[in-house]
């Protein structure tokens, strides 16, 4: 850009991009228009098309098909540093935070001012503590502290001060309140709120509907890779953005079949780890449980020492009404208690390998004969659950890292229904799961329970909460702050035990 | 979708109406025909500039060069499908070769054997406790082990050959001995390599070390006890660097403690990455690994019967490892960012 155009307007307009990732569309076709001095919300589920998206604005990613312009101006990017220099900015979700600098030199990161490359740490900090005020983080942000000692939301304002310094004309935020409290979620609004006024074309993804309503302009929704359509904010409500979100009546994704509830399969007394706080609840055979909360209540944490893989400091974890004691996931496993962890490709999958491995890895000892596996009976298993749970793979020999990210669940879903597992643990199971594999996953839990599997869901939305469970268990900060039964279950309640202590210690504020 | 895009065979659809090149390379795989060519071409310029390679007597040469450095391609190989690397793997030879002809002068050559392979079982084992215990990366727990072991090697044989095996039949059939006209060191290198093979293709050991090596945080979760895969996959590359040392011994007639550690170390590393072993574990078989050993012992025989000078010849190995691992990461689609794992 030349330096005439500084200053002045610029509207992003991209028409009918394309990308492909292998066999998968991501997007087919989308127009977005971000103008200038309005914020555009950009919704749509997981796998709706928005991350690769703002990829492909910041040059991450380039389209298979498709046009970008700034200002009225063609424009490509090969690079994210030519999506920068033409005004674009995309705040991440997940910081970049080197851990052993200063937030100062954090927001400098590779433009650090100074002469002839010496480095004066005064001036850095004054610099900084400037730039800080103009954004209005000053109060939130000590320039001088240690990347490390950052908490999520410090990294958050630290990543946006970085981003805003060179005043872009066009920015994204990708989901920038998920680790922010009110009070910083209301600043960073006012800064929002002062960078349109300036004339700056804001790009705005989020799944909290309620903040969209509060912050942005216009709304865009996408689905599938799809555009569905573009609505102001003051003409359109809530329920119509979620209908052209879903595409489909919610209700008839969680069906759930009725049938008995057995005997108390899992029961937690008292449990303590490094995480959690006197943790008691039980999990009957056929039953779902949910443990609802906030992101960092625990829950996952909890999830780990269940399975194994982080010690109880004290209480008592009973299966079958006998105590355990794991000291390892193989002891918990033995035990009959399965997980599938929230990170599937850092924790459960084993990406460079076939369907077929990871479907049999946790059975291989019941498919050998003195330490030789039986290929046949493996490769009869695998077809058995692919075909149960329809995953969707050219065959069975396909590397799982090919595969969507639904199917990539139920591999690790028939990992464990091959283990023929009594408990099961499922951590976030539909996380980046597209809207179809959604539903299917919701109906192999049911199954599962039907059968009499005593299966203990973890997940952060709430619709899934409220469809899928029998019973509620809401954590919050490591410890249960109250249990609902499906029939008093409401988002409400279940967000009132998720966050009421935050209400009270921050001076009960609305 | 139906399930009908679900196959309950490993072939897709096409594989009848395949070429037989085709169906070839699919067997075979590029990476194992790729080698299969470079030998191919290596023999015919080598020998065409020199005739006397094709000779049995150099054929053999070649064969019996390559069994020290293909034993520890082999089980570095397992090493590296599992996500580590061992360093230390000459070191352990020549402790071993030290070990066995200063134990036979006393004890025989049973005991010399066992011995030497007890001390390189051992020597594994404590880079395993260093990497599972002590939390090192294999890399660093093996530079440590490199330096240490020849330390020992050298402070129990005062930095010279230790011993005379040149007369012990059991040293002698190792060395020149033959079974159905052909050497014993190849059926050794055969018989450790067939074995590795099976391990890794057909038993819930070598799935697991594979499943350690591709993600080792699933593998805990799957409740496999991944230190113990650790630390017995560490004895197993001792033990085999020791059988190799001792093989060191039996061809040279007495113990060697720096016998070439370093460059053995180093083939057997370049011979993994070119076989195609992913170096970040995971993936990788042992036929490559083979293949590659040949092509390397082929190079290096071809490259003296030449005439070229020996420096060059360290040149060409250290480019033929760079050469195959950026292969392998453009390959593999590596992103240009931050420094690679």
């Amino acid at each position: 850009m030349n330096t005439s155009d500084e200053g002045t307007r610029k509207t992003l307009r991209a028409r009918g991009i394309d990308k492909r990732f292998a066999s998968v569309r991501a997007l087919a076709g989308v127009d977005l228009d971000l103008p200038a001095g309005r914020v555009t919300a950009l919704v749509g589920e997981n796998g709706a098309g928005k991350s690769t998206l703002l990829k492909i604005l910041t040059g991450d990613y380039q389209p298979d098909a498709g046009t970008l312009e700034v200002a009225g101006e063609h424009v490509s990017f090969a690079s994210p540093s030519e999506s920068r220099a033409a005004g674009i900015r995309v705040i991440a979700q997940e910081s970049e935070i080197v851990p052993f600098v200063s937030v100062a030199e954090n927001i400098y990161l590779g433009a650090l001012p100074g002469a002839r490359g010496v480095v004066s740490q005064r001036r850095l900090l004054e610099h900084a503590a400037a730039d800080l005020a103009r954004f209005g983080f000053t109060g939130f942000l000590d320039p001088r502290t240690r990347g490390v000692d950052l908490s999520p939301a410090q990294r958050q304002m630290v990543e946006i001060v970085r981003a805003l310094i060179d005043e872009p004309q066009i920015i994204c935020f990708d989901e920038p309140t998920s680790s922010l409290s009110d009070t910083e979620t209301t600043v960073l609004f006012g800064l929002i709120a002062r960078l349109r006024n300036d004339g700056c074309a804001i790009g705005y993804v989020s799944h909290r509907l309620r903040e969209i309503f509060e912050v942005a302009d216009q709304v865009t929704v996408l689905r599938d890779g799809k555009l569905i359509g573009t609505r102001t904010i003051s003409e359109t409500t809530e329920s119509e953005i979620v209908q052209m979100m879903v595409g489909r009546d919610l209700s008839a994704m969680f069906e759930r079949t009725p049938h008995a509830v057995g005997a108390v399969a899992l029961e937690l007394t008292g449990v303590c780890t490094d995480d959690v706080t006197d943790i008691s609840l039980a999990v009957r055979k056929g039953e779902v449980v949910a443990l609802a909360g906030l992101v960092g209540a625990g829950r996952t944490e909890l999830a780990l020492a269940i399975s194994g893989d982080r010690p109880i400091t004290s209480g008592t974890i009973m299966v079958d009404g006998v105590s355990k004691r794991f000291d390892s996931p193989a002891d918990a496993i033995t035990a009959g208690i399965g997980l599938a962890p929230e990170e599937r490709k850092a924790d459960a999958l084993i990406m460079v390998r076939t369907v077929r491995d990871n479907i049999a890895l946790v059975v291989l000892g019941r498919l050998s004969r003195f330490g030789f596996v039986d290929r046949r009976a493996e490769r009869e298993l695998a077809t058995t659950y692919i075909n149960q749970l329809r995953i969707r793979t050219p065959s069975m020999s396909q590397l799982v890292q090919n595969l969507s990210g639904g199917n990539q669940q139920k591999v690790v879903l028939a990992r464990w229904l091959a283990k023929e597992t009594d408990i099961l643990v499922l951590d976030e199971p539909t996380r980046g799961v597209d809207v179809g594999a959604k539903a299917e996953i919701y109906a192999i839990i049911d199954g599962l329970s039907a059968k009499g599997v005593a299966v203990l869901v973890i997940s952060s939305e709430l619709p899934e909460v409220l469809g899928l469970a029998d019973r509620i268990v809401v954590m919050q900060d490591g410890r249960i702050t109250g249990e609902l039964a499906r029939a008093d279950a409401t988002e409400e309640r279940i967000l009132t035990l998720a966050i009421a202590d935050h209400l009270s210690a921050e001076g009960a504020r609305p | 979708m139906s399930t009908t895009m679900v196959r309950p065979t490993p072939t897709g659809p096409d594989v009848t109406r395949e070429s037989t090149l085709a169906r070839a390379v699919r067997v075979v795989g590029v990476q194992n025909l790729s080698l299969i060519l470079a030998i191919a071409a290596l023999v015919l310029v080598i020998g065409s500039r020199n005739s006397d390679f094709y000779l049995t007597a150099n054929l053999g040469a070649i064969g019996t060069a390559v069994t020290i450095s293909g034993l520890l391609s082999v089980v570095q190989t397992v090493m590296i499908i599992m996500g580590g690397i061992d360093l230390a793997v000459g070191s352990i030879a020549g402790l071993a070769s030290v070990s066995s002809a200063m134990i036979f002068m006393h004890a025989g050559s049973a005991a010399s054997f066992f011995g030497a392979l007890a001390i390189g079982a051992t020597c594994g084992v404590i880079s395993g406790c260093l990497v599972v215990f002590g939390r090192m990366a294999p890399m660093i727990a093996t530079l440590a082990g490199l330096m240490a072991y020849l330390g020992v090697a050298q402070l129990i044989s005062d930095g010279r050959a230790q011993g005379y095996t040149g007369a012990d039949p059991f040293y002698i059939f190792l060395s020149r001995g033959s079974l159905l006209g052909i050497p014993i060191l190849i059926w050794l290198l055969a018989l450790v390599t067939g074995l590795v093979h099976v391990m890794l293709r057909y038993t819930r050991v070598g799935r697991n070390i594979y499943a350690v090596g591709g993600n080792d945080a699933a593998a805990r979760l799957s409740g496999i006890n991944i230190n113990r895969y650790i630390i017995g996959v560490f004895a197993l590359v001792g033990t085999v660097a020791a059988l190799s040392g001792i093989l060191i011994t039996a061809r040279t007639g007495s113990g060697q403690p720096v016998s070439g550690s370093g460059s053995v170390m180093f083939q057997s590393i370049t011979a993994a990455a070119l076989g195609g072993v992913a170096l970040r574990g995971g993936k990788g078989s042992m036929g490559g690994t083979i293949l590659a050993v040949i092509l390397l012992g082929v190079l290096l025989n071809g490259m003296s019967l030449l005439g070229v000078n020996p420096f060059w010849q360290n040149v060409a190995q250290g480019l033929i490892l760079a050469a195959a691992v950026v292969i392998q990461q453009l390959r593999s689609g590596e992103r240009r960012v931050g420094l690679p794992k």
